[in-house]
């Protein structure tokens, strides 16, 4: 019966884990519903914010903000990288850093410098190991973020571009398509791509307090931030997203190997008594 | 008695949103009254509160941490700060995040550090083992 013992001290194992990740199922399951809210609660702002940039830009054309303009030679980029603070989350980092790798590859080989910020650990973890210029992190935004947690790493990214330590800026996280889909996505942050979006039909122009060029540079900055924390939100969405159906297949496999374990089992008591009566059976006729 | 439009919004949320008869804001270069129909502008508003008069006289006090204010004819848009920012603050964040890359990068030098110390404590154990087994070898004989 030695086999089956252990057999059965295995069934209970699996049993055990098929508990924890149902659990984190659930779990995560009802965190997907809050995290889409604060998606949806943001969006207005980076709608509202875009409308201001638009106007300006198109009241004021002899202006060009430095966030606007496009450089002709670039020989450094920045990458800010958004991750998830904890594993188990299937390959949703995984696919998202692969992704990125192949694109800063591309770079090095044109001898462009890369310079990376990365908001939550997974990344933080991950870039140091590489050889990329390591500039800034942030982790542990918990789950609800706040804007505020953010600025410093976005600073330091908006900083090196405005002194020209970085000519590109870009924006890596993974996009909430939906529970299933999440979808690992690079968008350019500086320069500010052209909206097309914006309406150009409108032929008035503001009153500024202070100049146009302050109102402007404040309001790209919020926005660039705006845009950050959006990512941040839809990564965090994608996480949940991603360890519910991680854990989901988890538990169905712990299920199948249950079923299959007591197979096993059953088996193997089976076999020990059919042999204890064979023995019985054949003692008695030796006697 | 003609209302403007009022969409009070911050990043993380949305504040408020109504019509009203006039808003009071703390602009960078001063106090603001906008009634409908006034001029399109656009400022900086200061940390302070924000007076939202609404159509049934009712006042509505909002306090905002700095923001940006848009106005158009027939709207009024608050792009609120979730927090109070200031230069230096700012600054202090940047070094934050300086600190915890360095801080990262630190890290992974003790991991090295200690990945050498176990790879030698495994030597050294190997080492043991067979000093051990030459002793008992030795007893044999």
């Amino acid at each position: 019966m030695a086999g089956a013992r252990e057999i059965r001290t295995k069934i209970k194992s699996v049993q055990n884990t098929r508990k924890v990740t149902r659990a984190l199922e659930m779990v995560s399951a009802s965190k997907i519903r809050r995290a889409q809210d604060l998606m949806k609660a943001s969006r207005p702002y980076a709608r509202l914010m875009r409308q201001v940039i638009g106007h300006v830009a198109k009241a004021n054309t002899e202006y060009q903000h430095p966030f606007l303009v496009e450089r002709e030679e670039v020989s450094h980029v920045g990458y800010v990288i958004v991750s998830t603070d904890r594993g188990l989350c299937g390959g949703l980092n995984a696919n998202l850093f692969r992704r990125l790798l192949a694109d800063m590859r591309q770079w090095q080989e044109k001898k462009v410098q890369v310079d990376v910020v990365c908001i939550g650990q997974k990344a933080t973890a991950f870039f140091k190991r590489l050889k990329v210029n390591f500039v800034g992190s942030v982790t542990h935004l918990g789950e609800k973020p706040r804007v505020e947690a953010l600025i410093g790493a976005i600073k330091v990214m908006l900083d090196s571009y405005m002194q020209g330590r970085v000519d590109r800026l870009f924006l890596c996280y993974n996009d909430f398509v939906n529970t299933m889909t999440q979808k690992p996505t690079m968008s350019q942050l500086l320069p500010l791509p052209p909206a097309d979006d914006i309406d150009s039909k409108h032929g008035w122009d503001y009153l500024y307090e202070p100049g146009a060029p302050e109102i402007m540079d404040h309001v790209l900055t919020r926005y660039i931030e705006s845009l950050v924390y959006q990512a941040v939100l839809e990564n965090l969405a994608s996480e949940h997203a991603a360890r519910m159906v991680a854990m989901k297949s988890a538990s169905d496999n712990a299920t199948k190997l249950i079923g299959e374990l007591t197979l096993v089992y059953n088996k193997a008591r089976q076999a020990a008594i059919t042999q204890e009566i064979s023995e019985i059976v054949g003692g008695a006729a030796a006697v | 008695m003609s209302t403007i439009r009022v969409d009070v919004v911050s990043a993380e949320h949305e504040v408020f949103r109504g019509e009203a008869k006039l808003v009071v804001a703390t602009g960078e270069m001063g106090e603001l009254g906008i009634a409908p129909r006034h001029a399109p502008l656009i400022t900086r508003l200061k940390p302070g509160q924000v007076r939202v008069i609404q159509p049934n006289d009712e006042e509505l006090f909002l306090y905002v941490s700095g923001g940006i204010l848009e106005v158009q004819p027939t709207v009024v848009t608050i792009l609120t700060d979730t927090a109070v920012r200031a230069a230096d603050l700012d600054e202090a964040k940047v070094r934050e995040a300086k600190e915890a890359a360095e801080r990262a990068i630190a890290n992974q030098m003790d991991a090295k550090e200690v990945a050498a110390a176990q790879a030698e404590l495994a030597a050294l154990a190997a080492q043991l083992q067979a000093i051990d087994r030459l002793r008992k070898m030795g007893q044999k004989h």
